[in-house]
């Protein structure tokens, strides 16, 4: 069915009832098949949910073309299907209606009790929505009120956007009689309009056909209609007592009517309930008008994306806003965030994506990051601040290394270049580069350095040779002034990342800026990495980290209990500082353990309650310890300790050659 | 206190009728007592003098019930005309959200008028506030008085009425123009819901 031209946003009056539903019209038909789908607009009969739905096709139709509209009352599609099934054509019928972009069906309330449209179309809102196409229905009810309506099918239409249309208020229906005096070229005299927008039609229909007679009577009188003759015309009550006899009052904001002294007042129930009245519109235009402008808004904005904090934080506020402004502010902002990630889009198109632009209350945020883009030096990502040379325990084992350290830290580029620190996984490696970082950016602020893993550089080189903006990732790090590469052994066989890297390298070591890498293993021993590379590390220092021995272990551990407020009794640090582990994250494991396992009412940690928590809970253990030695389970569990238990005996042949001796 | 309250959800109007002595104000109110349903009107509160004159003020409070949501209460209050009670008028003056000055229409009392609404002026400057921002509507109290003893509305407004309010002719006593006055004085308070300040004295 072809759509009325009548029937389009230009022609639809919009007020506080139905400005929700438009806003939600308006976006569908300016994106269709990505905001609210489907949409289902419910109101009573003639408040405009046909010219609604007609809108939205056509609005859509003008903004792109190409698209399918197709709009069809319940009936037409009920006719139309029992057609195709009668002729033998229901699959045809249903590949056709869902090839169109925005599917408008009007009236589905008339769905009630007719089991197999229902069931026809759940399957054709289902297929619209798996191609992202748009569907919107209206009805005089929600869907939850249609009669015997499938539930499968109410879940399905209230999945989207469910709105409703309220009757005009009194600037509604005012602003409906002026456009219509307006089409018709009727000129009313004053207050008339406003006297017939004051009865209230049921519907805009009703009102229209008020407005019309209206219309029609001022052609045939003689003299214009007054506002009580228009009131007494269309409400068939006799007009009120002429004013001309009463003294005349000069015209105030609000029509003055003129009481005749001589007449005894108006029965008193008018007076109060039209005193009600009037304050019942002025809260409502007042209170409501802006409330509904802001939601609007809300809608409009979440709708496309945008954060609302700012708005909701309004319908909060005790007083009332300056909307307007406001609104405007809000409207600029996102005006600016646009054109922000257009600007975006040029350099970096997965960037133009990101959430920075879509908050209004940090544009400036956007704007500054954009710049950085813009030039190319978005910085690479930066140590981690909680990584510094303080939280480094310095000891036997790793006391050059943190010398080296903290020699590069003080002339980076000049002494070491590049530092390449080795050792196992868990001695501090990574702990170690980020405190190079963060001294690099603490001596000279300002000083860009870029502290990443290897994983996470090769990962960003992949998305960026698919982004096609290599380029931009190349001066990324071309313009950091350090560059501290986290195990740089899982490079190994990522041929196109090392070749970056090999370049970078170069650039880095031509302009002396300093690189400091960590591996698993020394340089040489490196597999997967090319060699060129591998010579490249080799020429620079090359430290290894050993595992922290027993006196850095006591000391880590110390400030981990004590960063965990954790008071540690005699013994503790030392019996923490015996136990086995190669690497500071395996001494915070410990501690870990042990502190989850301890009572929080107890106030200070014993050794036993390490113990416990280590080593106590080992049924194997004790299973063993009881086979072995006799001793009964449930003893002192000091006595069931792994470590009490020689696990490994000496090689007796070595025995043997020292008895000798 | 302000006008409108979102936390509690209450609008609250507070109107005080102005204007010379014997010039109709409490008329007015208790007109507008009468017309209220029992349901939605307080106790109006009238001290008297044995000769029928407002000794201190009058208080109508009514309860408008639930408006879009809002418990709205319009509070009514008069001040005694007499030119000697000047502090009892600028007490109750206090956090008016809109002022009706009841005139009187009669051609001797046209003096009266003209004091009186300078001394609202006056009373309204003192705390500070400017008398354009405050909501304000004039009544032509008595226009059922015989033609040669009043002004007509013209003169009045020729009078009075030099800020080009709305004015409204009345017969408080048969209750003309009183509701016409209300509501137009309700309508000019609300109106300034939207403009975020209330326009409140003191």
């Amino acid at each position: 069915m072809d759509l009325n031209p009548r029937f389009r946003f230009e022609t639809f009056i919009v007020g506080a009832g139905n400005r929700l539903a438009t806003s939600a019209a308006r976006a569908v038909a300016e994106s269709p098949g990505s905001v609210y789908n489907p949409l289902f607009i419910y109101a009573k009969s003639g408040l405009g949910k046909t010219h609604l739905l007609q809108a939205i096709g056509f609005e859509a139709q003008a903004q792109q073309p190409a698209l399918r509209v197709q709009y069809v009352t319940l009936e037409e599609f009920v006719e139309q299907y029992h057609a195709a099934v009668a002729a033998g054509q229901s699959d045809a019928f249903r590949r056709g209606a869902q090839e169109v972009d925005v599917f408008l069906l009007d009236d589905v309330q008339f769905l009630a009790d007719r089991r197999e449209m229902q069931s026809e179309l759940l399957r054709l809102s289902e297929a619209l929505q798996a191609r992202g196409r748009q569907l919107v229905l209206t009805s005089d009810r929600p869907p939850a009120e249609i009669r015997d309506l499938d539930d499968r099918l109410i879940t399905r239409l209230s999945g989207g956007l469910l709105v409703d249309v309220a009757p005009p208020d009194f600037e509604t229906r005012l602003a409906i009689l002026r456009r219509k005096a307006e089409e018709r070229s009727v000129v009313m005299a004053p207050g008339v309009l406003e006297a017939v927008a004051e009865i209230s039609a049921a519907n805009v229909r009703e009102l229209i056909g008020l407005g019309n007679r209206l219309i029609a009577f001022q052609s045939v009188g003689e003299s214009p209609l007054t506002p009580e003759g228009a009131r007494a015309l269309l409400t068939g009550e006799a007009p009120a007592g002429r004013s001309a006899d009463g003294p005349e009052v000069r015209p105030g904001p609000a029509p003055a009517p003129t009481p005749a002294p001589q007449e005894s007042a108006a029965s008193p129930s008018d007076d109060f309930s039209s005193f009600l009245s009037v304050v019942a519109q002025s809260v409502a235009r007042q209170l409501e008008a802006w409330k509904g402008r802001v939601g609007e808004a809300i809608v409009r904005w979440q709708g496309q994306g945008y954060k609302t904090a700012r708005l909701e934080a309004l319908l909060e506020r005790g007083d009332i806003p300056d909307v307007e402004a406001i609104l405007a502010a809000y409207e600029a902002d996102v005006v600016q965030l646009r054109s922000l990630a257009e600007t975006t889009a040029r350099f970096d198109s997965a960037a133009a994506g990101s959430a920075r632009f879509k908050d209004p209350d940090h544009v400036a945020e956007a704007q500054a990051w954009v710049e950085r883009v813009r030039e190319g030096t978005a910085p690479p990502p930066a140590p981690s601040g909680a990584l510094g040379f303080a939280e480094l325990i310095v000891g036997a084992a790793n006391d050059a290394v943190a010398r080296a350290a903290a020699a590069v830290a003080q002339e980076p580029g000049q002494r070491y270049n590049p530092l390449v620190i080795v050792g196992p996984a868990g001695v501090g490696k990574t702990h170690l580069l980020h405190a190079i970082g963060n001294a690099l950016v603490a001596a000279r602020p300002g000083t860009v350095v870029a502290c990443v893993s290897a994983q996470v550089f090769f990962e960003e080189l992949v998305s960026a040779i698919h982004g096609e903006r290599a380029d931009w990732w190349r001066r990324r790090y071309r313009g950091a002034d350090a560059l501290l590469l986290d195990d740089v052994h899982l490079l190994a066989g990522r041929e196109r990342t090392q070749e970056e890297l090999f370049n970078l390298f170069n650039a880095f070591q031509d302009a002396n800026k300093q690189l400091v890498f960590t591996a698993d293993r020394l340089p040489s021993q490196l597999e997967g990495i090319a060699p060129r590379l591998v010579s490249r590390f080799s020429e620079g220092l090359v430290v290894e980290l050993a595992p922290p021995d027993r006196e850095m272990r006591a000391e880590m551990a110390r400030r981990l209990l004590a960063a965990q407020h954790v008071s540690a009794g005699p013994g503790v640090i030392e019996y923490l500082a015996s136990r086995p582990a190669d690497g500071a994250r395996a001494v915070a494991d410990l501690v870990t353990r042990v502190v989850q396992s301890i009572d929080p009412t107890h106030e200070t940690l014993t050794v036993v309650m390490a113990r416990l928590a280590l080593e106590g809970e080992s049924g194997r253990v004790s299973a063993v310890l009881a086979a072995v030695s006799g001793v009964p389970d449930g003893i002192d569990p000091l006595l069931r300790s792994r470590e009490k238990v020689v696990w490994d005996w000496p090689d007796i042949g070595d025995r043997l050659i020292e008895d000798f001796r | 206190m302000s006008l409108v309250n979102f936390t509690t959800r209450e609008i609250t109007c507070k109107i005080v009728y102005y204007g010379p002595g014997r010039s109709g104000k409490t008329t007015n109110l208790q007109y507008i007592y009468d017309q209220v349903p029992d349901d939605r009107r307080g106790r109006m509160v009238s001290l008297a003098t044995q000769t029928d004159r407002t000794l201190f003020f009058d208080f109508l409070p009514l309860d408008l019930g639930s408006i879009s949501g809002f418990t709205t209460k319009f509070q009514l209050y008069t001040v005694p005309g007499q030119v000697y009670y000047n502090a009892t008028r600028k007490l109750v003056l206090q956090g008016a959200d809109g002022v009706v000055f009841v005139a009187d229409s009669q051609a001797r009392q046209l003096d009266e008028n003209i004091e009186s609404l300078q001394n609202l002026h006056q009373n309204i400057l003192e705390y500070g506030v400017d008398i354009r921002t405050v909501p304000m509507v004039l009544q032509w109290n008595k226009q059922d008085l015989p033609r040669d003893l009043i002004l007509a509305p013209e003169e009045l407004d020729d009078a009075l009425n030099f800020r080009a309010l709305s004015a409204y002719p009345a017969d408080a006593l048969h209750g003309n123009g009183v509701f016409e006055t209300l509501k137009a004085i309700s309508a000019e308070v609300l109106r300034k819901l939207s403009q975020g300040a209330t326009g409140r004295q003191g």
